[in-house]
């Protein structure tokens, strides 16, 4: 048998620690969602058994996940380019000569550390019919009172203005970090040419920041999945699923209908369309790795 | 630059940045306004309105706020030293030993990256139930500990620590986990900061996985106690769910204000790496 080289026993040593728990809470979990997948939800009556594919034939048939996964890629589309929009600009505005700029920096970056719940109940206050401030400053300009959150046609984009506000600042931050290594000779080389702003940006800053873009780009997505807690206070996902987003009815169903099987299925769409997302991100990663 | 500082267009653009920021910080604004006014001018902005803590006094005396904050300050420390445990030997691990199978592993631990605990919810509350662990604040705490964040950040900062510092370690007979208390972890310690700081923000701030696993005052955190107190069918009246809200962020927010500038390049480090 040959020797055990020492550092495979150290790296195997110390890793094992985090492998145990990744195993237990990250690569189990992942695993048996598929597999739970396959069985039907067990009652006193009748236990879970295998059948297949049919949560899968349910779930096609099931209207409410049509819904949910049209909210979810509305919800995706309304947050992710205007908060990334908001970001730059909020980015660009800090990073420039502003008066009271850390005062500025300070109120972009806020809503980041506020945990979503409590920014929640702010917020459900603005939305609410009649009292709330919407429709006060509404009242105030003329305007009839609207029920933001009641109304089908509005509750979702209440809940896409909330997220981002969220998370604007936040990636904010991002491009901050970014626009601080850009070298000062470059701008002074640009004014000598004598590009305007608007060139400058366009055609300097905007490809500089592109690693930036997708950096934030990818962590968007990510949020644009997970983040709901929003939900649990301004909506319930209603009314009539208006605003019910892809986790939320992943949640409803296991903890709420006790079907855990169909939310094991619908889980498994989540994870796919993540991992989809983790092999378009790890190959643009790798691109960037050998241009270092 | 000087010249453009005075035009119109610049004047404008400084406006639309005030203006943005003041759009933004308006929430946590008028969160202050209801919270330290009585419930009558909720609405009604009058500068020479009373102030008043009694919309705190109510809050704190109609939920078991204390107990919340003990148990979100038990689960923010437990979490921050699991993940600076964990994350520290497995970051070591992949910075500095070759062992088979070393890169498969790693790639796996990114995977956690977007598969991310809040979407497992449904098959971790089952191997929390086989484990015992329902409604603990192991329970919440237990599937962040080995974040692949982390592990990635303590990775790349132990990459940079120059061979030479390990080796002189070595002469004076430290062993491997010596070289990484004596050594690697001293230098990595803005990383351990900036880590911190991200965590802790989170941690506090985190709802969804909270709200499954627990389901008694004995372990729920702020942020589900919140939740279940600023609930509409509660009858709570605003101010005094603007008050809640604002003690269960107050001490986030002050550690914010005062130490702006380290949570500001904490979340940076963070991000680029």
């Amino acid at each position: 048998m040959p020797r055990l080289k020492s550092s495979t026993l150290y790296g195997w040593l110390l890793f094992a620690p985090a492998g145990v728990m990744l195993t237990l809470f990250a690569f189990t979990p992942t695993v048996a969602t598929f597999w739970q997948s396959f069985f039907s939800r067990g009652t006193a009556r009748r236990p879970s058994r295998f059948i297949g594919f049919d949560n899968y034939e349910g779930m096609i048939a099931d209207p409410v996940f049509w819904q949910v996964a049209k909210n979810s890629l509305w919800y995706a589309l309304g947050t992710i380019p205007t908060s990334i929009a908001i970001a730059l600009l909020m980015a660009l505005w800090v990073n420039s000569k502003l008066p009271a700029r850390t005062l500025v920096r300070m109120a972009y970056f806020t809503p980041t550390i506020l945990p979503m719940i409590a920014a929640a109940n702010i917020w459900l206050f603005f939305y609410s019919p009649d009292i709330g401030l919407l429709d006060q400053i509404g009242r105030a300009l003329g305007l009839g009172g609207h029920n933001w959150l009641g109304d089908p046609s509005t509750a979702l984009l209440a809940i896409i203005i909330t997220t981002i506000w969220k998370e604007a600042g936040f990636f904010m931050i991002f491009y901050l970090a970014a626009l601080q290594t850009i070298p000062p000779e470059l701008k002074d080389a640009a004014t000598i040419e004598g590009a305007s702003r608007w060139t400058w940006f366009w055609r300097v800053v905007f490809p500089l920041l592109m690693p930036t873009t997708l950096f934030v780009l990818v962590n968007a997505m990510i949020n644009s999945v997970k983040l709901i807690d929003h939900l649990f206070i301004l909506t319930k996902g209603g009314p009539n699923n208006a605003s019910k987003l892809l986790l939320y009815y992943v949640y409803e169903t296991a903890f709420s209908y006790f079907d855990q099987p169909y939310a094991a299925t619908l889980t498994v769409v989540i994870l796919v369309t993540l991992g989809l997302l983790a092999i378009v991100q790890v190959r643009g990663l790798d691109k960037r790795i050998h241009y270092r | 630059m000087t010249r453009s500082n005075f035009s119109l267009g610049r004047l404008l653009e400084v406006g639309a940045a005030w203006l943005l920021a003041l759009l933004w910080i308006a929430p946590l604004l008028y969160a202050f306004w209801a919270a330290f006014h009585p419930s009558a001018y909720v609405t009604n902005f009058d500068l020479l309105a009373p102030l008043t803590l009694e919309n705190f006094k109510v809050a704190w005396s109609f939920a078991p706020f204390d107990r919340y904050f003990l148990n979100t300050f038990l689960l923010v420390t437990l979490v921050l030293a699991g993940q600076f445990f964990f994350c520290t030997l497995a970051g070591y691990a992949f910075a500095r030993f070759e062992f088979p199978g070393r890169d498969l592993l790693f790639a796996l631990t990114l995977l956690q990256l977007f598969i991310l605990p809040e979407v497992l919810i449904v098959e971790n509350y089952r191997i929390m139930a086989g484990l015992g662990l329902i409604d603990t604040i192991a329970g919440i705490g237990l599937p962040y500990m080995a974040s692949a964040f982390g592990i990635f950040l303590l990775r790349q900062a132990f990459k940079q620590v120059p061979r030479e510092l390990e080796d002189a370690a070595r002469v004076e007979g430290c062993g491997f986990l010596g070289v990484l208390l004596r050594v690697y972890v001293p230098v990595a310690k803005p990383v351990y900061l900036a880590y911190g700081l991200v965590s802790v923000s989170t941690h506090w701030n985190n709802f969804l996985w909270p709200l499954v696993v627990t389901n008694s005052v004995d372990t729920r955190p702020l942020t589900v106690g919140l939740a279940i107190f600023g609930a509409p069918e509660s009858g709570v009246n605003w101010a005094v769910i603007s008050a809640a809200t604002l003690m269960v962020i107050a001490p986030l927010l002050i550690a914010f204000l005062l130490f702006q500038r380290q949570f500001v390049q904490s979340f940076m480090t963070a991000g680029i790496k």
